[in-house]
């Protein structure tokens, strides 16, 4: 078990030089000046030779490679040409956001998911197995973007219901304690707040949360339906036992593995949902980050910013695989 | 008893599949729009005529403009049939640079084995290590935006799963007599590859590739929506939905709900026949939903 810890540890770093070699060589796969580039097209040539000095850019590339990298390890990435901020205190200052959004997309997709999925497989064949797998399959043919857009429409304009955008309503307040809204809102017992910020996080967390639960509603259903024909629920249901019992307590357990797994892998495409979910309901997280870094030409910035995502998907990948372990005594550490 | 021909076999078993015929009618429909659409669409798609901007359509009784019109006066329905043009090319085309990147690494990885295996398939779990559409960002913002840019980065970024999936194919395919027999008879490793063990991964590639094309359109609708996709004025799906973001708050909901659609059907079509064919070919999913 340490051993195999360790080499995923292990593994997550070779990712991450790997990312960070890749990340330093696209500055310079861009034609051009690598300092113009990072600098802006508008800098002064006073500053752009302070720029090359700094980035060392007349030493051979592997020096400068080892400079740069030395840095990214101390997790100096820089300044941000568009906020002037050292890059990783906007991630950092951004995260959270994202973090938050992320894990109720997630609750989203799993609660319904499972939920759709167990029915589904129980009531196969039927109205409901029809209706939710129909749902499901539109669910993973839908633009995050576009959903989020309809949502807006119907629930923010519409009707009325919900906040179109943004983290909090402008007249409230939140002392950042851990920079978590809804966490740092109940530490001050802000009820008013702490309302405003779940209203805020509806919307997008079913938008971002959409996809996943498609997927994991797919998944739990034939998971269920694998499990449903073996013996132990035939000697289950034989005993005596409620249905609902054979379901949640023999056939659940043992189908939640292909769900977790599912649920772990979605994690890097609910990142990458999260791109396009803030970008709609402008959502001060790492997307918004990013897609302003590129469409601005922040270079430094979309460098930090690859790196850093690639370490919260690896990471969560690596919790997820250690999770197996304690869920599942049958699966061995090779 | 003539045996039939695991190629009839399968296309019998799609026959039945209701809703992979569903979806290859979907498909068929967008193919006939995206082709014929200099003779189907009403208006031309980019001509403005700012007088007539965000005209509702249909169901206000207006019959010159069926879908409406967007904010420069374009007819939405025009722009929708010519997106389906930029939209399938964009997905086919991606696609086929995946297949070709992926394919290519997936048999050289499984055929030859060691330390090229290795090495190829270490770079396909960095690249799996970065959702797809941030990849695609990324590569966009080194090359620049626009079509024919975000068409290659999409490709690139379904190359890894493709990749990982071909491998294993082409490593059950290397254990298989008829290659022991290229290898007696002296064929040379790339002879192999190219004649002999791309032929048995075919299938999967196809399935494999029907499955990526609604995906590859969504993703390029998602580069579209953020501007570095299609630029205007072409008539492109997510780009469509972009240019009106304040449309939404205007209460002009036709202009954010058509292309939106689809984007949907079309990717819909490709999944159900994608699923349709996969259980086709996987003879243990047969018959199951």
């Amino acid at each position: 078990m340490r051993n195999y810890i360790l080499r995923r540890i292990l593994n997550v770093l070779l990712i991450l030089l790997i990312v960070s070699i890749l990340v330093f060589l696209m500055i310079r796969l861009i034609p051009g000046d690598p300092a113009r580039i990072i600098a802006g097209e508008h800098a002064s040539e006073k500053s752009l030779a302070e720029l090359r000095a700094e980035l060392g850019l007349d030493k051979p590339i592997l020096i400068q490679f080892f400079n740069w990298f030395g840095k990214v390890l101390k997790g100096d990435f820089g300044y941000s040409i568009f906020t002037h901020e050292p890059i990783l205190h906007d991630l950092l200052y951004r995260f959270p956001n994202t973090f938050e959004l992320a894990i109720f997309a997630m609750i989203f997709a799993t609660l319904i998911g499972v939920f759709a999925g167990i029915i589904s497989a129980v009531k196969r064949y039927s109205i409901l197995d029809y209706a939710s797998m129909i749902i499901a399959l539109f669910g993973v043919s839908m633009p995050v973007f576009w959903l989020g857009i309809m949502l807006i429409m119907i629930f923010g304009v519409k009707l009325d219901l919900l906040p179109t955008g943004g983290r909090l309503s402008v007249y409230l307040h939140i002392t950042p304690i851990t920079h978590f809204y809804l966490l740092d809102s109940l530490l001050e017992f802000n009820f008013p707040a702490f309302w405003d910020t779940l209203k805020h996080l509806i919307l997008p967390a079913i938008a971002l949360g959409t996809i996943p639960m498609a997927f994991i509603a797919r998944i739990t259903r034939s998971s269920m339906l694998n499990v449903m024909n073996q013996d132990y629920i035939r000697t289950a249901k034989s005993k005596g036992l409620s249905t609902r019992t054979v379901i949640m307590k023999h056939a659940l357990k043992n189908a939640l593995i292909p769900i977790l797994t599912a649920s772990g892998t979605e994690f890097a495409l609910l990142m990458g949902g999260a791109i396009l979910t803030e970008t709609i309901f402008s959502w001060p997280g790492i997307g918004t980050y990013v897609v302003l870094a590129v469409q601005s030409r922040d270079y430094p910035a979309v460098q930090g910013s690859i790196i850093f995502i690639a370490l919260v998907v690896a990471l969560v990948n690596l919790i997820v695989d250690i999770l197996y372990a304690y869920i599942d005594p049958r699966i061995h550490y090779q | 008893m003539i045996q039939e021909s695991p190629f009839r076999e399968t296309l019998r078993y799609l026959k039945k599949n209701k809703s992979a015929m569903v979806g290859l009618g979907v498909i068929i429909f967008f193919v006939i729009m995206a082709i014929f659409a200099k003779f189907i669409a009403p208006y031309n798609p980019i001509d403005q005529n700012l007088k007539n901007s965000l005209q509702p359509g249909f169901w206000s009784g207006i019959k010159t403009n069926l879908l409406g019109t967007d904010e420069f006066g374009r007819d939405l329905l025009s722009r929708i049939i010519y997106g389906a043009r930029v939209s399938l090319t964009v997905g086919l085309i991606a696609v086929l640079i995946g297949v070709l990147l992926g394919a290519s690494g997936g048999i050289i990885a499984g055929f030859l084995g060691g330390k090229i295996d290795n090495l190829i398939m270490r770079i396909v779990d960095i690249m799996f290590s970065l959702p797809s559409i941030l990849l695609a960002i990324v590569i966009v913002a080194i090359m620049g935006r626009g079509l024919s840019k975000a068409m290659i980065a999409i490709g690139i970024t379904y190359s890894p799963q493709i990749a990982r999936i071909v491998r294993s194919e082409a490593i059950l395919v290397n254990r298989t007599e008829y290659i022991e027999a290229a290898k007696a008879i002296g064929d040379s490793s790339s002879r192999i590859m190219w004649v002999h063990v791309l032929p048995n991964v075919m299938s999967t590639i196809i399935v494999y590739g029907t499955l990526s094309i609604g995906s590859a359109i969504l993703d390029a609708a998602a580069l579209g929506f953020l501007g570095l996709g299609a630029q205007p004025p072409t008539a492109e799906w997510g780009a469509m939905l972009a240019g009106s973001i304040h449309s939404i708050t205007g209460g002009f909901w036709w202009v954010e709900t058509f292309p939106g659609i689809a984007i949907v059907l079309a990717v819909l079509g490709f999944n159900l026949l994608g699923d349709g064919l996969r259980d086709a070919i996987d003879p243990r999913l047969r018959g199951k939903f």
